[in-house]
């Protein structure tokens, strides 16, 4: 689904992306993890196009992303739902005109379906009742489920989130990831979560990728990735107190705690 | 070609002389074709409701909200114009034809050269802070992403208000100056405020109040341009936010004076 081909990235002569080469699958929770500034936001940038790659090509459904102009990126852009660190909520409108933005401005449909399919994205991540506030008038972690319910609303195939659970406390973290992880099941998105917060990771993840210098460290399962030796992640692993019997067993109840359709693991 | 927004994550922090006449370049070229894309979607703006509403409320920010400050300066402009050159035209005992000194300076340059500069500063900074502070916030990059063109979205009704709103101001402005004016001739001059009248309509043509709109207008696409480009090129958060607008002020206040000029060669010869 997602297909990363020899990426490199330079930014300010500094090496970002080093060389990348990298397969998403269609419809799994794919982590990129990585300490602050070792280029996380700047892979997801890559795979909508809102960076070129100084070298190398990004593919998505069959598209080249990295080379593609006008309609075809236009194309490709509309599989995507994007949730942004801070939800990039339009602030002189109302949650529910943010949620709508996408619907109004792309789709030639009446108000009424416009205000249906509103009130399910809303309601699929609990804000039915907000939709009149404003984005200064609601907090940090339901700012980000109204980005979340904008990013769905078009029914994408895709969805990027860019630290979705920072700055929030661990309660309203775990509720994203349940929200995550509910979305993956119930809509068969692809997923792809870009976070510091590696419990979220392991509970919700298929796979989990670090960012070391510029290169990704083996993808693999959450199991497999809190047995890494690799140092780097070791040390990672280690400042967040999860040792290599880990926690990827207990994920099951977590994310219930959220989630109507927990899903099942092999 | 289309103006594109990944100057917003430029590659280049160049130092060398070339690279920043380079840079210099890239930033005109960018911000001609943010104008020119944004000129080019004006018929959208005409056609959907929502971009005409969008349009009718930017329209109101420039233009009304503008109007006090506008009627301030544009009244003690020609009040101050009045008295200076009034004073100086009574030692010729011509201070009865104040009005037409008034109405001409009005209506040639200081109606455009004054609002360009309230423009730039009210709705200039305005709009490079607003802009800026959505880049900042990866509002525009949302924007870009939801497929949504920025410059459709965000530039096209501002420059469309601007455009309008622009010379209507400037012509505002010179009422406003000649009525000052007629105040002061009548006050301090002892100038009968209907001959002041009648002398400064008389004195009044088409061609300047031609040249002096078409100024406006000038004015009008070069500060929302160098706003609006200033507020996309925003990094580095609130402090960028800062820079963005003190920019766009300066570079629009410099613009009106040389721009300004140009136009008067332009249409005046010796």
């Amino acid at each position: 689904m997602i297909r990363f081909e020899q990426v490199t990235k330079i930014l300010g002569g500094q090496k970002i992306l080093d060389d990348v080469s990298l397969t998403i699958e269609k419809g799994e929770i794919f982590t990129i993890i990585g300490s602050s500034g070792s280029g996380k936001s700047v892979t997801l940038k890559h795979i909508v196009r809102l960076l070129t790659p100084t070298h190398g090509k990004v593919f998505v459904d069959g598209i080249e992303v990295s080379a593609a102009e006008g309609a075809e990126l236009e194309k490709a852009r509309s599989l995507f739902g994007y949730l942004f660190q801070g939800g990039a909520l339009l602030g002189w409108m109302s949650v529910f005109d943010n949620v709508a933005l996408p619907l109004r401005e792309r789709e030639r449909i009446s108000e009424a379906e416009v205000e249906k399919r509103v009130m399910e994205s809303l309601k699929m991540v609990g804000l039915e009742n907000d939709g009149h506030k404003f984005p200064n008038e609601i907090s940090g972690g339901m700012q980000k489920r109204a980005g979340l319910a904008r990013a769905i609303i078009h029914r994408p195939q895709i969805i990027l989130y860019d630290e979705p659970t920072s700055g929030l406390d661990p309660v309203t973290a775990r509720t994203i990831d349940a929200l995550i992880h509910r979305l993956n099941a119930e809509l068969g998105i692809t997923s792809v979560v870009v976070t510091h917060d590696l419990q979220g990771a392991v509970l919700i993840s298929d796979r989990i990728a670090m960012l070391v210098r510029g290169k990704f460290v083996e993808p693999s399962t959450p199991e497999a990735f809190i047995k890494a030796t690799h140092p780097d992640v070791r040390a990672f692993l280690d400042a967040q107190f999860i040792p290599p019997e880990g926690m990827a067993g207990q994920w099951q109840s977590a994310v219930a705690v959220g989630s109507k359709t927990p899903r099942t693991k092999e | 070609m289309r103006f594109t927004r990944e100057c917003l994550y430029a590659d280049c922090e160049e130092t060398s002389l070339y690279q920043l006449i380079q840079q210099l370049f890239s930033i005109v070229g960018r911000g001609t074709l943010l104008t020119v894309e944004a000129i080019l979607l004006f018929p959208y703006q005409v056609v959907n409701h929502r971009a005409r509403k969008e349009f009718l409320r930017q329209a109101y920010v420039v233009g009304i909200k503008s109007l006090p400050v506008v009627t301030l300066v544009g009244l003690f402009i020609g009040m101050v114009l009045a008295l200076q050159v009034g004073l100086e035209m009574r030692r010729f005992n011509q201070e009865y034809y104040i009005g037409a000194g008034v109405m001409i300076s009005s209506l040639r340059e200081m109606g455009a050269f004054m609002t360009g500069l309230i423009l730039s500063a009210c709705v200039g900074s305005s709009m490079a802070a607003q802009i800026g502070t959505m880049t900042v916030n990866d509002e525009i990059a949302a924007l870009e992403i939801m497929s949504i063109n920025p410059v459709r979205y965000l530039v096209a009704p501002r420059l469309a208000a601007m455009m309008v709103m622009s010379p209507l101001l400037a012509f505002y402005s010179c009422v406003l100056s000649v009525i000052g004016g007629g105040i002061v001739a009548k006050t301090q001059l002892s100038v009968p405020f209907m001959t002041y009248m009648k002398i400064a309509v008389d004195s009044a043509d088409r061609y300047d109040l031609f040249v002096g709109l078409l100024k406006a207008l000038i004015f009008g696409v070069l500060i929302t341009g160098i706003s609006c480009l200033e507020g996309l090129r925003t990094t580095q958060g609130a402090v960028g936010v800062g820079r963005a607008t003190r920019q766009a002020v300066v570079v629009s206040f410099l613009m009106v004076l040389v721009v300004g000029y140009m136009v008067t060669r332009m249409f005046y010869t010796l």
